[in-house]
């Protein structure tokens, strides 16, 4: 695994994501300032990290949406480059256009910061394949707009072609509006795009890969994608 | 050329900011709020002196950059 972290103004967990990444990979990271045009060569995932880029200024990740990495980053998901963007960087990829919807204000408008369960909703997407489907894994999130919004139609074709990748659930797996602490249209944590090789999510995974971290259980997404890219290389 | 894009929330679309300060208007007893919705206003100043150029110029930055059409209608006012 190859991975390229871009790092826009505001962000705050490309560290975090880094360590991660060379955890399950063994490499390096390459770190991207978002004024370049080109990713480093060779480069096998994009990782859009977490954080505040530009302040949240005009909506959550609508000005590093507009960035001139960002180009680079489209042609990269086109020619199937995985791509993958945690809590900002998931705003960021709806604001790219790389997925569909929005990330609203938290229905309770509060910034809400504490370990969440997820419910993995399919296992066999290169981000998923370190889990079994309908696993629950507990990750930390913090957030002020997870609130995910799609028109209707677009929430029926996600849930339809099965690009519900992530759920808010309760820790034995049930839904439950209590449980869907953010009020995303059912209980959204991340998606996928139509081709399978961008995924978008609001929770970090990155927060929890190792034991002195409390559950270790983000470390599956990060070990399933270098396991998949090592297979394919 | 001076022009104003002002950009709202589609009808439907969830804003529990408006919600919070029709809440607090009410509080501060202001009579007859039925509905607040919170929208944005951009007052642009655009070296361009054809109307028809520079409105569209700021419908371009308004579908580009201004509003998130998911979400969001907007409006270009361009005051000359």
């Amino acid at each position: 695994m190859k991975a390229a972290v871009v790092v826009f103004p505001g962000i705050n967990r490309e560290c975090d994501m880094a360590r991660a990444l060379k955890l399950a990979s063994g490499r390096e990271p390459a770190m991207v300032w978002h004024a370049e045009t080109a990713l480093p060569a060779g480069i096998d995932i994009v990782v859009l990290p977490g954080g505040f880029s530009y302040g949240d200024y005009l909506r959550c990740g609508a000005i590093a949406a507009r960035a001139p990495i960002m180009d680079a980053v489209r042609a990269f998901a086109a020619k199937g480059g995985l791509v993958l963007g945690v809590c900002n960087g998931f705003q960021i990829l709806c604001e790219a256009g790389l997925l569909p919807g929005v990330l609203m204000r938290n229905a309770r408008l509060k910034f809400i910061c504490r370990n969440v369960y997820l419910r993995v909703e399919r296992s066999d997407t290169p981000f998923t394949r370190g889990y079994n489907a309908g696993q629950v894994i507990c990750v930390p999130t913090a957030h002020g707009e997870g609130n995910y919004v799609a028109d209707a139609g677009t929430v029926a074709r996600l849930e339809g072609e099965g690009r519900v990748i992530f759920r808010y659930t309760a820790p034995d797996g049930a839904r439950a509006p209590e449980w869907n602490f953010n009020g995303a249209t059912n209980a959204i944590a991340g998606i996928i795009n139509e081709r399978g090789n961008v995924l978008g999510m609001m929770p970090h995974p990155e927060n929890h890969v190792e034991a002195a971290m409390g559950p270790a259980d983000g470390r599956g997404l990060f070990q399933g994608l270098a396991e998949h890219l090592d297979r394919a290389a | 050329m001076k022009a104003r894009v002002i950009v709202t929330l589609k009808s439907g679309i969830l804003d529990p900011q408006g919600k919070a300060i029709e809440g607090a208007l009410r509080s501060l007893g202001i009579a007859g709020v039925v509905s607040v919705r919170q929208g944005k206003v951009f007052d642009i100043e655009i070296a361009e002196g054809d109307r028809a150029v520079a409105e569209a110029r700021l419908k371009e930055a308004a579908e580009k950059l201004l509003a998130n059409t998911v979400i969001e209608n907007y409006d270009v006012k361009v005051m000359g």
